[in-house]
């Protein structure tokens, strides 16, 4: 077959980069719903660990190491 | 390599073979703009087999140490090459009808017996999944990786060594192959897939690894001495 002009071969090479992308989008969506997933069982581990040592409550540990990313308590 | 590190190769990696498609790589003689799918598919492909491989070669480590972070290497690797199959699958479809007017064609090799590899891949996590029993999963899922992992390069060679050569060869051809401009997009594009598959490959292992901490440390604060687990295909470590 003779080559496609451009504006008909453009609709099929954005078509194959577009799925690519796609591809890579639905995987990280799904990583961000598993890690969703472990943050949940997260809290619900340290209010496991609050009813067990009520001194959790108070805070996290003080001698931690410092950060930059703010602390969700 | 950190995976900071490793994230950021592949975002340059990539960004820098798109960038070469688009704006260095010249225009194929015969197929014009369209062959700039070359790029993509042909990477996607070879990264997914390679990918199928490795998680052969995991297993055969999984086989030989009985240790289930090896069967969860090789778990990622192929649950990755899968997925990548399935982008070189319809990527191919979508040059397949530009440049031959088909979305499929029966009678191509290449085409037909990369779909065998994918659907022969596709059964493995129902394998995984049909077996209760972890140990056995793993040892049962581990060799048919190993089995399926050998088939991939002897189909290859099968298929290249068939008659007659209608999918378009351009590595080591008597016409001489790629001309180095679209060679060096083309190796930049592959290493960019590489590194890619590796980066998501080390994402979902340290995602399922701290999936299977949690869980050990739901456990100890639980005070359960047996945690269910439900039936899942995924590998526990």
């Amino acid at each position: 077959m003779p080559a496609l002009p451009l504006h008909e071969a453009g609709k099929y090479v954005a078509a194959a980069y577009l799925v690519f992308l796609a591809l890579l989008l639905i995987y990280v969506a799904i990583m961000a719903i598993r890690l969703g997933r472990v943050e949940r069982e997260l809290g619900e581990l340290l209010e496991l660990a609050e009813e067990r040592e009520p001194s959790l409550r108070d805070g996290f540990d003080a001698n931690a190491p410092r950060s930059r990313e703010p602390e969700i308590q | 390599m950190s995976l900071r590190t490793l994230s950021t190769a592949t975002v340059v990696a990539l960004t820098g073979a798109f960038a070469l498609v688009f704006f260095y790589a010249p225009n194929d003689a015969d197929q014009g703009f369209i062959q700039k799918i070359f790029y993509l598919h042909v990477p996607l492909a070879m990264t997914a087999l390679g990918g199928f491989v490795l998680g052969g070669i995991f297993a055969i480590q999984h086989l030989r140490t009985r240790r289930s972070e090896w069967d969860l290497r090789s778990y990622v690797a192929i649950h990755l090459s899968l997925i990548l199959a399935i982008g070189v699958l319809i990527t191919g479809s979508i040059w397949a009808r530009a440049s031959w007017g088909h979305w499929w064609v029966w009678d191509e090799p290449t085409l037909v017996s990369f779909l065998i590899v994918t659907l022969l891949y596709a059964t493995y996590q129902p394998l995984r999944f049909s077996i209760e029993d972890r140990g056995r999963q793993a040892r049962y899922a581990s060799v048919f990786a190993v089995v399926a992992g050998a088939f991939v390069p002897l189909n290859f060679l099968a298929v290249r060594l068939a008659q007659p050569f209608s999918h378009p060869r351009v590595f080591a051809t008597a016409n001489g192959g790629l001309p180095p401009k679209m060679q060096l997009t083309f190796y930049v594009s592959l290493l960019g897939m590489v590194l890619l598959f590796f980066t998501l490959w080390r994402y979902e292992m340290a995602a399922k690894r701290t999936r299977g901490k949690l869980r050990a440390l739901k456990r100890r604060l639980g005070g359960d001495d047996e945690i269910s687990l439900g039936r899942s295909a995924a590998p526990q470590v």
